[in-house]
């Protein structure tokens, strides 16, 4: 029996269905985002585990006990929010030891966790701060610190680094994952941005309107995506149209080319349209070996990047963009110029509607 | 490099004479007006309590202020206040909660607003009325009360026309403030601390004791001391509904002015004085406090 | 939340007994003035009190104060608060504290000081002659507008960004009259119109200053009723509040107006 459990959950309100028929199990000690954009329903799942929201129908187990009827006070959960919600009338010291305050914990081993979780994120000066004082990111940490206290059987964490800045929110992701490894916590992150997703989870489920698109691990969610959205959402693909000559050997035409992918089209027949993904660093510039597909196109314009050029193509009637690694010796084409495309047929994704 | 010089035409040069700003001009009829209707009125009366008749500096007329008639109607005052502003501040916080947290349907806050927003401008000689006409001997719930629920007011010794009737009266304009005021701060109570202090295993009671009541502290407190200063220096309410027969020092003052019933013109001074004395300090904790608790909202 | 249920009941409960308490005087009043005939409901309160001659005379001077009150309001306010914005941003806490006074200093004692200061004595006897009283009437009235009547300016000016209004209206050859007659004026004209409908509210119904000053406005008329009538003050009530209530409601209603025409400029 995983550690959380969530079945069947569905939500709806004022008659839309805002999440739908969402599973998953979590194991102990495990780190999973949720990935989508804004409106596809990740923070409310969040909220019903929480306790915030109440499900229309469905089941969430927590260490074996359904949760549902609790209260979110009952529930034994730590939760980070996007606005670091730390009372603004209490020092960082108040605000750690506020949760075992409530539970009635003895003055002596307060003070002993407060000073623990001061030194877990390295704040240990300032405790007698009041938050006005604190910059966003050490507000955030003091909120983890809050949340982990009173020692949670789960933690959640409602997109808690899109306030803060570029640079802080990479440094603070490495620490809110290493001080989730040290403690072992089951983890829940929420998040809009792929590449903390990507860096920081055993597991994401790719949340779209509502419903979860795709579970597996950072890996498993970059190269294999399953469905359009999955493979436009995480990092930059290239949608390729083209027909069905033989669904069995996985022929197809593509721009007047023909290609085979090397594997079954499953449920197409010959002459059906097909889209097939590909991802800007699978393709290259003019002949290279190992790569039996080739295709003309036409430079529209090259972005050097610095390490990176990303060209994007024109090949018959779509675009394709590629990342080529910077050579000193080699200049980058210009835009007009014609060039060959090539990549392995077998790197194509078939993707879902 | 001499050609330009001989195109242009050579000139000696002009020494810069330093300019200064006359811009202060502009707010001259502004800083004239309220220096002769505003602020030497003012201290006018300020310098004239500590006068005497032969216009020598004195402390007598201070000393005057606590003679026991004068304390009796400063102490009459500072009751009423206080009873007004405490009354309003826990009414006025209930209604307020109900609207901004209490679960209510949005379209019930705007009209409240606006009806706050006029019944706080409503005092005055037509705000007697409307309570006599209500609560008098032949008013409307005196009449009700009686008729219907065989309750008669006026046997019980209640009476419009006296301490606790002015308190009432003014809490219809004390409450509605109360509300503007208030509602603002509450909306600044972030629905995250709620939940955050939830989460952390706290129930209702807790949360606002430990975050919420705390938080708005400040904003309490500072909105009472306004509600106190509002009453204090309220008069054509209380002359229009207790006259000269509740001395609270407005009243008096009043009566000072019109017929010198003190037989002291210095005195009156010096009544005037303490008044102000009293709703400067009142407004000063007003202001303090609200900085304090926007200093907290900011972040 | 699942917390809301219990709570949405107390608060019904709350409302309801606040809306009781504020309603009843209103409808007690309205009741009360019908009842001047013996045994019917009728409007003869409001017919015996609107054809009072002294009615309509103290009514059209406290109207008068409120037009000249609301003219020096303007004319006063709208150039200070432009001209601190613009080129004083130093003195605006210094400003904004003179506005202040007149919320802390009791309108008793401001009388008072007028007495004091411009009586037949000294040497703006003003007190001595009706129009004399009547410019410190003006006066007085426009200092306790003036809190509410500079806060919506103010708040007016704030929304348009004066300083490129003005720098493009100078290189266009305007000079600083015109700018704030043709420019500003027309841009405030919503604040104005918003603090003009509250002054009008204030001095309509007021009563110290026209007490002490012994002129014959509004205010001292219904005390007078009140003292000597029974079911004219309820009449007289009624058409205050609802004069009072009135103001409000269109100041709301210039408020939300406001709103609009500011989205429409974007467009």
């Amino acid at each position: 029996m995983a550690f959380l459990e969530i079945s069947n959950l569905q939500k709806d309100y004022a008659g839309n269905r805002v999440v739908e028929n969402f599973n998953l199990a979590v194991e102990q000690g495990e780190f999973v985002s949720f990935l989508g954009p804004s409106g596809c329903g990740k923070t409310t799942v969040l909220r019903m585990v929480a306790g915030f929201e109440t499900p229309s129908s469905g089941m969430i187990c927590i260490d074996g006990k359904d949760v549902v009827d609790l209260k979110p006070n009952q529930r034994n959960i730590g939760m980070v929010f996007q606005a670091y919600a730390l009372f603004p009338n209490m020092t960082v010291a108040q605000n750690l030891a506020f949760g075992l305050k409530v539970a009635g914990k003895p003055k002596a081993e307060i003070d002993a966790t407060v000073k623990e979780m001061l030194a877990l994120i390295k704040l240990e000066e300032l405790g007698q701060r009041y938050p006005f004082q604190l910059s966003g990111g050490q507000q955030q940490r003091v909120a983890l610190a809050r949340a982990l206290a009173v020692k949670p059987k789960l933690l959640l964490l409602d997109e808690p680094l899109s306030a803060l800045d570029a640079k802080i929110r990479v440094s603070l992701r490495e620490e809110i994952r290493a001080i989730q490894r040290k403690l072992q916590i089951t983890t829940i992150f929420v998040t809009h941005d792929q590449e903390e997703a990507l860096s920081m989870s055993d597991r994401i489920v790719v949340m779209h309107k509502g419903k979860a698109d795709q579970l597996g691990t950072p890996f498993e969610i970059y190269n294999q995506p399953k469905t359009r959205f999955v493979a436009s959402f995480v990092g930059t693909i290239n949608v390729l149209e083209g027909q069905v000559l033989d669904a069995q050997t996985g022929r197809f035409s593509l721009n007047g080319a023909e290609l085979n992918l090397g594997r079954s089209l499953g449920n197409f027949k010959a002459g059906d349209s097909i889209a097939l993904a590909l991802r800007p660093e699978a393709a290259s510039l003019g002949s290279t070996l190992g790569k039996s597909a080739q295709l003309t196109g036409m430079v529209q314009d090259v972005n050097f990047l610095g390490s990176v050029i990303r060209v994007r193509v024109k090949i018959g009637e779509s675009s394709l963009s590629l990342d080529a690694f910077n050579q000193p010796s080699v200049a980058p084409p210009k835009a007009g110029d014609t060039v060959i495309v090539s990549f392995a047929p077998e790197e194509l994704l078939l993707l879902a509607n | 490099m001499s050609t330009i010089t001989e195109s242009a035409g050579a000139t000696a040069p002009i020494p810069l004479k330093p300019r200064r700003s006359l811009a202060w001009l502009g707010i001259l009829p502004f800083l004239l007006f309220a220096l002769l209707f505003l602020i030497l009125p003012t201290m006018n009366i300020v310098i004239g309590a500590f006068q005497n008749p032969a216009g020598e500096l004195t402390f007598d007329n201070i000393h005057k202020l606590f003679q026991p008639s004068i304390l009796a109607s400063y102490w009459i005052s500072i009751k009423i206040s206080l009873a007004s502003a405490f009354l309003g501040c826990l009414i006025g916080f209930a209604i307020a909660a109900a609207i901004v947290l209490g679960g209510l349907p949005n379209w019930v806050r705007s009209p409240i607003m606006t009806f706050s927003g006029v019944a706080s401008n409503f005092a005055g000689v037509p705000l007697a009325f409307a309570f006599i006409a209500t609560l008098g001997r032949l008013g409307l719930v005196t009449v009700l009360l009686r008729d219907w629920f065989g309750i008669n007011l006026y046997a019980h010794g209640f009476n419009i026309l006296s301490f606790w009737g002015l308190t009432l009266t003014y809490l219809f304009f004390q409450i509605p403030l109360m509300i503007l005021i208030i509602t603002p701060a509450l909306d600044g109570l972030k629905r995250e601390w709620r939940e955050a202090a939830a989460i952390l295993g706290a129930n209702g009671f807790q949360y606002w004791t430990m975050v919420a009541l705390p938080i708005l502290w400040p904003a309490l407190l500072g909105t009472f001391a306004l509600l106190f200063a509002n009453a204090f220096g309220a008069v054509a309410t209380a002359y229009a509904l207790t006259g000269s027969s509740l001395s609270i020092v407005p009243i008096v003052l009043f009566a000072q002015i019109r017929g010198d019933v003190l037989q002291d013109p210095h005195l009156g001074y010096a009544l005037a004085f303490g008044m102000i004395v009293v709703t400067i300090i009142a407004n000063t904790i007003y202001l303090w406090m609200r900085a304090r608790s926007e200093r907290w909202v900011k972040s | 939340m699942s917390m809301f249920r219990s709570s949405r009941f107390w608060s019904w409960i709350v409302l309801s007994l606040g809306i009781l308490y504020f309603a009843l005087p209103l409808i007690g009043t309205f009741e009360f003035s019908l009842r001047m005939k013996r045994g019917e409901y009728s409007f003869e309160a409001y017919r015996v009190i609107l054809s009072d001659p002294r009615f309509q005379a103290t009514f059209m001077y406290s109207v008068l104060m409120a037009l000249l009150t609301i003219v020096m309001g303007v004319l006063l306010v709208v150039p200070t608060a432009y001209w601190v914005r613009l080129k004083l941003p130093r003195w605006r806490p210094v400003i904004e504290f003179i506005t202040l006074l007149p919320l802390i200093i009791p309108a008793i004692v401001i009388v008072f000081g007028y007495i004091r200061m411009y009586n037949t004595s000294s040497i703006v006897p003003l007190t001595g002659t009706a129009f004399g009283t009547d410019i410190l009437m003006v006066a007085g009235y426009t200092v306790l507008a003036l809190p509410y009547m500079y806060r919506a300016v103010d708040t007016g000016l704030r929304t348009l960004d004066i300083t490129t209004l003005t720098e493009a209206a100078e290189s266009l050859g305007a000079g600083k009259i015109t700018i704030l007659a043709k420019i500003i004026l027309p841009n405030v004209l919503v604040a104005i119109l918003s603090g003009a409908f509250l002054t009008f509210a204030i001095v309509i119904g007021e009563f110290v200053f026209a007490a002490l000053l012994n002129r014959p406005a509004f205010g001292p008329f219904m005390q007078l009723i009140g003292a000597n009538r029974a079911y004219e003050p309820a009449a007289l009530a009624v058409i205050a509040f609802s004069i009072t209530w009135l103001c409000m409601g269109l100041m709301q209603l210039v408020t939300r107006l406001q709103k609009h025409t500011q989205v429409k400029q974007f467009r």
